[in-house]
């Protein structure tokens, strides 16, 4: 690289910082005094730069760009009040299924509105051209943001600093609990704090249009960006998150001067797991205070009492008798039920007695999945055996990233396992000779003798019987007690003799573990397996499935993952806005059953 | 009363009418929305056609259209609906390779002709073909070829390369790479980027080729990935002094969004709907905009030509049972808007080509000029090379 080039790819990474920023601090505000993983601050973001587009055409350009920020903000305010409000009080991470319901509502939304084609903006009046720099052309655009990034960093520090609503946000930041206690009302605090978040969400959106067209794919693409960028700087930090949108921003476009763009699939992911290993609560974040309240509300989870087996065997039984009655398509669709309800299980096993989130599950459910087809088609293992070896694979993949993230707690744990998925995700994409690449691996059929549909359903609907069975008296075992003591007090459980980490652990690869063998299922009942099995979309789909039935009950991520599964298989047959449907009805469940399906069945006991 | 009588006796005829065939779509409507929209107005326009005209075989056709959900997991269940639940006679569609290639292997499972309109990888009819497999579309391959005689003409040394980072671009690359070497002995590949898909972060890739100091540059980037690529490369002055290739570039759903912006002299494969005066284009142009108010893109065309494909297979197969159908689609000959196409025997890829041309801005529009018709039966290797690929 010349010396012109390093200062232009600088100069890259400064205006690419100063658009990750903008997006990101917002994240971290909310998720500072709300404890609110915002799923849907990327579809804010998304609607900031459609409707900057649309106003551009109308009103100019610059009379867009604050235009479309106060909109979303609006946006973003009625959605707290209409929706998110109202579950303030339920167990913590059911504001991310409902955030996630959110952003299929706004994307649906949007494709409504604005339809399917890519909108490009218009260029900035009076910073259309490029100017020379070093004998390079550079973008005045990008020049404007560079200098804008910092001045947004300014303005946000002297509201927090300088004024009163600024020093209760910091004050909830660091203990929500207490400023409450000391009367400070919450609820208009939060509003005002989401405003915020989603004008700066829509700001983003609205500065980026001239330099990116207005598309249906930027919601998610930029909220895991912003989510690595808030972790990395430490969250709640609105300076960390500038840093750490600098650093990353600056090694990608140096990864891509340098001729190594391939790198820049996973960069971020890697940046931040060497960051959180390196410093577990980011570059500037401090420790969390310790959460009150939330653990205590929490009734401890009981065995199951002999009417639900009761239910459960007969439940069994007839699962085992559908065949007889029904066949084709019916038992496709309960074999992705019961694959699913495993994996759920297993998550719900971590996350709820184990007390730690994971947000990169998928990971050993595709190591699963993969282990399973590069057996059966390149090691030429008979199928049964290759179903057999292949969760071994998954679990020795959990205990290895397990190793790392059981140090970590909280948000910043769960970060780190996604960070873990997304590099074993990039490692199967771009690994040809192993993986299959991109298009993955194809032809990973069952041996004839379980190749029929009935065959196949009851080979699953056994393993995954056995393996739900087991999680479940595994957490009714001493091991599961010790974990369950090991999440509500980690002091209290190291001071019996309980060896804390070594728990989770040892709870970290059995979920891995059990996730394998769905994973393994799965690629034999499909006949194939890609990259996508492991992205982040199985992992949200899994957590979906845990909070819709329930994370502090034992049954209910069955019926969430069988609810969840069967109402996107319905919903997207028969309706062509599916995903707002499937939206629309996780929100009305949000709302009537915080406590999840499970609670249902529970609370008939 | 004598209408009265006359609509009695229609419906009662229409009732006792054979059952209809069932044709079985699955494709990523919410994933590719700007090019599947038009494929869908393409395929219920075939299917209106087809129907108006007496169906196939004296039935009538039906299509059932499933969201896949754009990955390959989802899409074999909802395959595996429309074999087992709705019984379709064969299934078509799919975007992405990853998917394609999941549901044409599901097809080899199953038995069970599958029609892939639109996968672009090569490996779906070749590394990965199967009996069942046939793809209408011009394949990766196909289409670099089609660029290489130009690419050829120009005598450019110092070539840089970008590509999004996954199967249809890195199968771009590899065939680019390797057609020019053997058509331009001498060639140089100075640069290579290869940004995820959706996720290019132009500014640096662009100063990382002007860096490179190409005298042209090949891309095979698509969609928000291209806009952002053609507007960085305009400010900072890289298309100055190179001459740029760029695969699917003048497809409307590509090429529309960039107005103004557009690059003039940019060498892309595309579809000039505005321009082609075909009799088979023209009828289809017409028939299209009467039943849509609105203007074909390629998507249109590809869905159109696929029900077309399912229609003509059935009626010449003379039944719905599989092993015809396959015997059927063997060589089946027939007309599609861009003139007639064969699928052909040997490696179940129809002949169906593509428009070759320019960019140019006109009137702060994007449009293709100097093209010609590529016919893809022009652009395919010989028979004996397909057949080493092709494992069966």
């Amino acid at each position: 690289m010349s010396y012109t080039s390093v200062l232009i790819q600088f100069l890259n990474g400064l205006a690419s910082a100063s658009s990750l920023f903008l997006v990101a601090a917002g994240l971290s505000l909310i998720f500072g005094v709300t404890r609110i993983v915002n799923f849907a601050h990327g579809s804010l973001y998304m609607l900031g730069m459609y409707l900057a587009v649309w106003l551009a055409e109308r009103v100019g350009f610059w009379g867009a760009v604050p235009l479309a920020a106060l909109i979303v903000a609006v946006a973003g305010s009625a959605a707290e009040i209409a929706v998110l409000r109202r579950i303030y009080n339920a167990p913590e991470l059911l504001q991310l299924l409902a955030t996630f319901a959110l952003l299929l509502v706004f994307k649906d939304a949007t494709l409504w509105a604005w339809g399917p084609e890519d909108l490009l903006g218009p260029r900035a009046p009076g910073f259309t051209g490029a100017v020379e720099i070093a004998g390079a052309a550079f973008p005045q655009y990008d020049l404007l943001l560079i200098a804008l990034g910092p001045l947004v960093l300014v303005f946000l520090q002297l509201i927090l600093s300088r004024t009163r609503w600024g020093i209760l946000v910091r004050a909830a930041t660091q203990d929500r609990e207490m400023a409450s206690a000391l009367g400070v009302n919450q609820r208009r605090l939060f509003t005002g704090v989401f405003a915020l978040g989603a004008l700066l969400a829509g700001l983003g959106g609205a500065l980026e249009i001239p330099r990116e067209p207005a598309n249906l794919a930027v919601d998610l693409s930029v909220i895991s960006d912003a989510f690595v960028v808030v972790v990395v700087g430490g969250l709640g930090s609105i300076p960390g998150a500038f840093l750490a949108a600098l650093l990353i921003a600056e090694i990608k476009a140096f990864c891509i001067g340098l001729g190594l763009s391939k790198a820049t699939l996973v960069m971020e992911f890697l940046v931040m797991a060497v960051v959180l290993v390196a410093r577990p609560w980011g570059l500037l974040g401090r420790i969390p205070a310790q959460a009150r309240g939330s653990g205590a509300a929490d009734q401890p989870l009981a065995p199951p009492s002999p009417r639900l087996l009761r239910i459960f065997a007969v439940l069994a039984a007839v699962l085992a008798l559908i065949p007889i009655a029904s066949g084709g398509y019916t038992l496709v669709l309960l074999t992705d039920m019961l694959i699913f309800a495993l994996f759920a299980a297993s998550l719900h096993f971590i996350m709820g007695p184990g007390g730690l989130y994971s947000f990169g599950h998928a990971a050993y459910f595709g190591l699963g999945a993969y282990a399973a087809g590069i057996l059966f088609l390149q090691h030429k293992l008979p199928m049964e055996l290759a179903l057999a070896l292949a969760p071994i694979a998954a679990g020795i993949g959990a205990l290895v990233f397990g190793w790392f993230c059981v140090r970590l707690s909280g948000v910043y744990s769960a970060m780190l396992t996604l960070a873990f998925a997304q590099i074993a995700w990039s490692v199967a994409f771009q690994w040809d000779a192993l993986t299959g690449g991109s298009n993955g691996l194809v032809g990973i059929w069952p041996a004839p003798w379980l190749a029929s549909k009935t065959s196949f359903y009851l080979l699953t609907l056994l393993v995954c019987g056995l393996g739900i069975a087991f999680l479940w008296r595994a957490i009714h075992s001493p091991f599961g007690y010790a974990l369950r003591a090991s999440r509500d007090s980690p002091l209290r459980a190291d001071a019996i003799g309980i060896d804390v980490r070594a728990t989770q652990w040892a709870a970290f690869a059995i979920a891995g573990l059990a996730a394998g063998v769905s994973g393994a299922l799965y690629a034999f009942s499909k006949g194939s397996i890609s990259p996508d099995a492991m992205g982040i979309q199985r992992s949200v789909d899994g957590l979906v499935m845990v909070m819709l039935g329930g994370i502090h009950t034992l049954s209910g991520p069955v019926w969430g993952a069988a609810l969840f599964t069967w109402l996107q298989d319905a919903a997207a047959r028969n309706i062509d806005y599916w995903r707002a449907v499937v939206g629309v009805v996780i929100l009305g469940l949000v709302v009537a059953v915080p406590q999840g399906l499970g609670a249902l069945v529970q609370g008939r006991r | 009363m004598k209408r009265l009588c006359a609509l009695a006796l229609l419906l009662f005829s229409l009732g006792v009418n054979a059952q209809a065939i069932k044709i079985g779509e699955l494709n990523s409507y919410k994933v590719f929305p700007a090019f599947l929209e038009p494929y869908r107005k393409g395929m219920e326009l075939a299917l209106e056609e087809i129907n108006r005209a007496g169906g196939v075989n004296g039935r009538k056709l039906e299509l059932v259209s499933r969201d896949d959900g754009g990955n390959p997991g989802d899409a074999v269940r909802v395959a595996e609906e429309l074999i087992s639940r709705e019984n379709v006679a064969l299934l078509t569609g799919t975007f992405a390779s990853n998917v394609g290639l999941a549901v044409s292997n599901l097809a080899a499972q199953r038995k069970i002709v599958f029609i892939a309109a639109e996968p672009l990888t090569d490996k779906i009819v070749w590394e990965n073909g199967n009996r069942y497999t046939f793809r209408l579309r011009a394949s990766t391959y196909m289409q670099t070829a089609m660029l290489i005689p130009e690419a050829v003409k120009l005598k450019k040394v110092r070539w840089a390369i970008v590509y999004p980072n996954y199967e249809y671009g890195q199968s771009a690359t590899a065939s680019f790479k390797k057609l020019l070497a053997k058509a331009q002995p001498g060639v140089q590949f100075v640069a290579e980027q290869a940004p995820p898909l959706g996720k290019i972060d132009a500014g640096a890739v662009v100063q990382a080729l002007i860096d490179a100091k190409p005298d042209a540059i090949f891309s095979s980037l698509f969609a928000a990935d291209l806009q952002k690529f053609v507007r960085e490369g305009n400010l900072r002055g890289l298309f100055k002094t190179t001459v740029v290739f760029n695969l699917l570039g003048g497809e409307p759903e590509y090429l529309d969004p960039l107005k103004e912006e557009t690059p003039e002299g940019w060498w892309v494969t595309g579809y000039p709907w505005s321009e082609i005066k075909t009799p088979a284009h023209q009828k289809f142009l017409d028939a299209y905009r009467r039943k849509w108010n609105d203007y074909p893109r390629l998507g249109s065309v590809v869905g159109y030509a696929a029900i077309y494909s399912a229609a003509n297979a059935i009626r010449k197969a003379g039944s719905t049972d599989t092993e015809k159908l396959v015997a059927a689609l063997m060589g089946l000959e027939m007309d599609t808007p861009f003139g007639p196409i064969v699928y052909r025997a040997h490696d179940h890829q129809s002949t169906m080509g593509a428009y070759v041309g320019q960019l140019a801005a006109r009137g702060g529009k994007g449009t293709m000029v100097n093209w010609r018709f590529a016919d893809g039966a022009n652009f395919l290797p010989p028979f004996d090379e397909v057949r080493a690929l092709r494992k069966e």
